[in-house]
């Protein structure tokens, strides 16, 4: 009874352990592993990525200078952001929205010119 | 008297994942049981001839979700063996101090669904409350809760810094204290007692014979665990097994709310122990490199420039909230190939996890041969299944706790 009493006293002044949640939503902690992004501006196209991606969603196409992926096929296990030369992908905290459509996300960038070509140029 | 033939499984209230026994029952009781397995078959071991060595690591840790890290460290550790690779020791202690949080979030998951298969379920609550403090170090230093994707061969991808393994100790002082407060109701509380008390008996010797692995082993007296062998760091940790002689469903949920309490010692002992260093060994096998060099060296030294210049966003990893970022640490390169075999052992939450690799010098394994726990444990849950009520068949199949996808990949 004394226990009981105890308990009731105790979870009457403490604050709810469960979340109202659509009005409170837990956040990420820094460093989760969420959506996978990638600046294209700063990307070569090296391919790095591609080579080393466990479920094979990346393809990078070093000539048109594309850079996709298949959001539904990744995994989330960041060796891509580990071994990008120019640290252009990284992963941001929250996750990918729910889609009902499969999405590929497919990001045109500037092939990098190689540096004969640019010297023939000028 | 007339004999039944009744299914359980593979969709079943009290079964996470779909394990079918074919039950004989004559009036309430269980005379013969025989399982079907291959519901849950994915030939993950077939991968490994087509993905390449590094990449087996992410797909090893996608045959059991509950304990990814352990499988992960087990393959790791088979293939450092066979490259001749020396991971640093702060590396060892980082393994094991993910791989007993491993444990406890799995013994925590298994202690709630267990009190729910006997229909206790603001104990289940309760558990899986504290688990989820476990879940939140896990995604705070990892990156994610599950499948934490932090063992790369020589090493670990992460680092902890000083203030997180002081906010890790803080909230594993919450667990344990919380933890003791259920003590009382999953190990003396006369109704639960009454469920799993003498339910599913395996005797000592039927243990024995019968291959029984991990807390099943332990429940029935024998005091036998991998980490004895002193895997990751545990050589360095004074490890002794935990043992209930009780040899029924109860002694076995004692022998896994033990280890819970256990394992947040060991991770406090190995916090304290763990040496300063690098996270990562750089790897280096027999044969010369030769995937294609993806960019030239000009360009290469050009964007390496660049880079040291800026280091700010290379190798961030994950502090808990409001916490300065450790120091960024340096990941393994790997060049060469495995050519070799051999097999390693780790202590999964569920028993004895072995793994058998075999490389032919190409950039694919040979054979991945995977022998997980479950695997060992049917055998006993068959033997503990005669005689005993239909009302029990719940509470004795998950006092093996079954991981099918484990045991068919």
């Amino acid at each position: 009874m004394f226990n009981m009493t105890k308990n009731v006293v105790t979870n009457l002044l403490t604050k709810s352990s469960t979340r109202l949640y659509p009005i409170a939503v837990r956040g990420h902690f820094e460093g989760f592993r969420g959506t996978l992004v990638c600046n294209v501006d700063e990307c070569i196209f090296c391919r790095s990525c591609m080579i080393k991606c466990p479920s094979q969603c990346i393809t990078v196409d070093n000539k048109a200078g594309t850079w996709a992926c298949d959001a539904m096929a990744c995994v989330y296990c960041g060796v891509c952001v580990d071994v990008c030369p120019t640290s252009c992908l990284s992963m941001t905290k929250e996750h990918r929205p729910v889609a009902t459509e499969h999405q590929t996300i497919f990001l045109q960038g500037v092939p990098k010119k190689k540096k004969k070509d640019e010297a023939a140029a000028e | 008297m007339a004999r039944t033939i009744l299914p359980f499984g593979p969709q079943h209230p009290v079964l996470p994942e779909p394990l079918h026994l074919k039950l004989t029952i004559e009036n309430e009781t269980v005379v013969e049981a025989l399982p079907t397995l291959g519901y849950v078959h994915r030939g993950l071991e077939k991968l490994c001839e087509i993905r390449d060595f590094n990449q087996m690591i992410q797909i090893v840790e996608r045959v059991c979700g509950i304990c990814s890290c352990l499988h992960a460290l087990c393959y790791c550790e088979g293939v450092e063996q066979i490259m001749g690779v020396e991971v640093p020791r702060r590396a060892k202690y980082l393994r094991t101090i993910w791989g007993e949080l491993h444990r406890m979030h799995s013994h925590l998951l298994w202690l709630g669904l267990f009190a729910d298969a006997f229909g206790f379920e603001s104990l289940f609550m309760q558990f899986w409350r504290i688990r989820e403090r476990i879940m939140d170090i896990m995604e705070a230093t990892c990156g994610n809760r599950v499948v934490v994707s932090v063992n790369v061969i020589g090493g670990v991808r992460r680092d902890l810094s000083p203030e997180q393994c002081q906010w890790i100790e803080e909230q594993l002082a919450i667990s344990e204290k919380e933890l003791k407060q259920l003590s009382d109701t999953i190990l003396s509380d006369y109704t639960v007692k009454k469920r799993t008390v003498g339910v599913g008996v395996l005797t000592k010797e039927q243990a024995y014979q019968l291959g029984a692995a991990g807390p099943t082993l332990r429940g029935s007296g024998w005091a036998q665990d991998v980490r004895q062998t002193g895997y990751a760091a545990f050589g360095e940790l004074g490890f002794e097994p935990i043992v209930e002689y009780g040899c029924d469903s109860y002694a076995r949920s004692a022998v896994r709310f033990r280890e819970t309490l256990q394992s947040i010692d060991l991770v406090r002992l190995a916090i304290a122990r763990m040496p300063a260093g690098e996270t990562a060994a750089d790897v280096a096998g027999a044969m010369e490199d030769d995937t294609p060099k993806p960019v030239s060296a000009g360009e290469r030294r050009d964007i390496m420039q660049a880079y040291n210049r800026d280091k700010r966003h290379r190798f961030v990893t994950a502090p808990p909230p409001n916490l300065d970022l450790p120091a960024g640490h340096v990941a393994a390169k790997v060049k060469g190939k495995p050519d070799g075999e051999a097999v390693t052992r780790v202590e999964q939450p569920r028993g004895e996890l072995l793994y058998y690799i075999k490389g032919n010098g190409s950039k694919n394994m040979e054979r991945v041969r995977i022998r997980t726990p479950t695997f060992a444990n049917i055998p006993p849950l068959l033997a503990m299944l005669p005689g005993c009520e239909l009302a029990d068949v719940p509470v004795i199949v998950l006092s093996i706790d079954p991981c099918i996808s484990c045991t068919e990949r």
